[in-house]
């Protein structure tokens, strides 16, 4: 049996319904509106699982489901070292978002990610304590930021509503998901120019960690050649 | 990796040769308040630290290492001279899948003294030496307070030179804005068209001004820029000096003589220099082969940002293997913590688990 995890619910749910179905499998929640319970017609010894979409990476890691479906950010953010931990099957067209870096929009002295530097350094003279910048991705905004060589930062968590945080006055800049842009221009935020730091979309991965040996692998040969994706298993 | 009995026999053993050596053994809590180590450490150790809260006593973290705690107990109410020594865990986050241990034991000595810097800088590097000498490890030494003169003396402006002096810790930036401020790299695209509109006179912004960070502040920095783009690059000569400098990586002798060279063009080094003499000289007085150990001028700028002069490893064949030994003068960091006193200060520390596994230290 191999077991693959879907969200369990809204757009993102619907939208990967869709993909399968176009692909000759159909996804489909079994029972009522409410219960969490997935049935699958058109592929043999396929187990669909309904799961939070940000509780995905975790099981994949796991190995508890096979396959999954998530967006690209959560599981590089949430993973260490992710390519060791799952492999990617297929990117599925959709889901879009980019994690980006911005600032007000009021600072006309910040539009790069050197002059975020040199602001945190200033920003920590005057102030006693370093820039803070509101996100839910640490791992991601972390390592972006080191690999720039931004220094005098802390990053503080935010788990929603983060674009509201600099006027709240609890941080001085945020990292987070935006689509348009313009959930940050109502809340007088810009992008910098170079503080994109992922482009994310749901994609479908592959558990390194799953048990492979209980007749999953044949699963995934037949999945794999009937939709077209790249067979190298995991 | 050594089990923990094993790296604790050895912990054992190198605490027996620190007292010997006339250290008082202290110790520190494994919970210390975060906040203040948190501004200390480097972006590297301050995610890496286990942070937690404590219901009374605020944000807490697990050590991530003694020195910080040992030179707070020093500076509250230490007796000079002192040499301290401790064993104990630290605890550090492994962010890759490796067999890297998040908690390990770390055994530590300490010197606080005015009188003789060069000596206790070889003191502690000799007592090191020795100790480990049955491993076979090799010894790379540097000198973080030569590169720091270095920056101080350039030519230019002084809002530059604290850009450099930052980011020592981060070379690939540094070799960013060493590139700039030379003039060999433009400034980007933004920059020019907001120095342009400065010029102009024009309204910068419409957006309405949210955080913490002020009109004042921004004005502060507009004018810095301004500043910056009308002030010529760094001489190319100076730049090129300096890029010799950070590239040097030789024999003690050999890298002595060439300072030597260099801070006849570079006068703000003679000091630091005339300090690494004193220190090779020191180091020979207590039976060091300073003819076979390296000098890197770059040794160490990756590492814990309190070190300010000089800086040691000791390392196995093994390139995967962390140091098995490092440390350095920090004299900054006791006047941070000092509340307006200070003291000379310089130590190490060494893992008994890597000393164990590389075959032991009879000691």
């Amino acid at each position: 049996m191999l077991k693959l995890g879907v969200p369990s619910k809204g757009r993102l749910m619907e939208l990967t319904f869709d993909w399968f179905g176009a692909r000759g499998i159909t996804l489909r929640r079994a029972g009522s509106e409410r219960e969490y319970a997935g049935a699958v017609d058109g592929a043999d010894g396929l187990e669909l699982v309904l799961l939070s979409a940000g509780e995905i990476p975790r099981e994949l890691a796991a190995g508890r489901i096979h396959l999954g479906v998530t967006g690209s950010d959560l599981v590089r953010d949430k993973l260490a070292d992710w390519d060791r931990q799952v492999a990617e099957l297929a990117p599925m067209g959709f889901g879009h978002a980019d994690l980006v870096i911005a600032v007000p929009a009021a600072w006309p002295d910040v539009e790069t990610l050197d002059d975020l530097d040199a602001v945190a350094a200033a920003f920590r003279r005057a102030h006693g304590h370093r820039l803070r910048i509101a996100t839910k991705y640490h791992r991601l905004v972390r390592d972006f930021l080191t690999a720039h060589g931004v220094a005098d930062y802390q990053l503080v968590d935010s788990q929603g509503a983060t674009e509201g945080t600099v006027k709240n006055l609890t941080a001085e800049a945020i990292a987070d998901i935006t689509s348009t842009g313009e959930t940050l221009r109502a809340n007088h935020l810009k992008i910098l120019a170079d503080g994109l730091i992922h482009q994310s979309q749901a994609t479908l991965y592959a558990a390194r960690a799953a048990d492979w040996g209980n007749g999953a692998e044949p699963v995934l040969a037949d999945l794999a050649a009937r939709m077209g994706l790249d067979p190298l298993g995991p | 990796m050594a089990p923990k009995a094993e790296a604790w026999a050895e912990a054992d053993r190198l605490m027996a040769a620190f007292r010997a050596a006339g250290a008082l053994p202290v110790e520190a809590d494994i919970l210390q308040p975060a906040e203040v180590l948190l501004d200390l450490y480097g972006e590297d150790i301050r995610a890496r630290a286990y942070v937690t809260g404590d219901p009374l006593r605020g944000e807490m973290m697990l050590r991530p290492d003694f020195t910080v705690p040992v030179v707070q107990m020093h500076m509250a109410d230490g007796a000079e001279p002192a040499r301290y020594c401790y064993a104990g865990e630290v605890f550090r986050k492994q962010e890759h899948l490796s067999a890297r241990k998040s908690e390990y034991v770390q055994v530590g000595y300490e010197v606080f003294d005015r009188a003789d810097p060069a000596g206790a800088d070889a003191e502690v590097f000799a007592l090191f030496a020795d100790l480990l000498a049955p491993l076979g490890l090799r010894a790379a030494t540097g000198d973080i307070g030569i590169l720091t003169e270095a920056v101080r003396g350039l030519r230019t402006l002084e809002s530059r030179k604290a850009a450099l002096l930052r980011h020592i810790w981060r070379p690939r930036r540094f070799t960013q804005l060493l590139d700039r401020f030379g003039g060999r790299a433009p400034f980007p695209e933004s920059r020019a068209r907001l120095l342009a509109a400065l010029e102009g006179g024009a309204k910068l912004t419409d957006a309405p001004l949210i955080g913490l960070r002020s009109e004042a502040e921004i004005a502060t920095r507009l004018a810095a820029l301004r500043q910056d783009a009308a002030t010529p690059p760094i001489a190319a000569e100076e730049v090129a000096r300096l890029e010799d400098l950070l590239n040097l990586s030789a024999k003690s002798p050999a890298a002595l003589a060439h300072l030597g060279d260099l801070a006849r063009d570079m006068p703000a080094i003679g000091p630091a220099v005339d300090r690494l003499d004193a220190r090779l000289a020191a180091l020979a007085a207590k039976g060091i082969d300073v003819d076979a150990l390296d000098f890197e001028a770059s040794h160490g700028r990756t590492t814990l940002e309190y070190y300010d002069g000089f800086v040691f490893s000791f390392h196995a064949a093994d390139p995967d293997l962390p140091p098995v030994a490092s440390g350095g003068r920090y004299d900054a960091l006791t006047a941070v913590l000092g509340q307006g006193r200070s003291i000379p200060a310089v130590g190490g520390v060494i893992r008994p688990g890597l000393v164990a596994d590389l075959g032991g230290a009879p000691c």
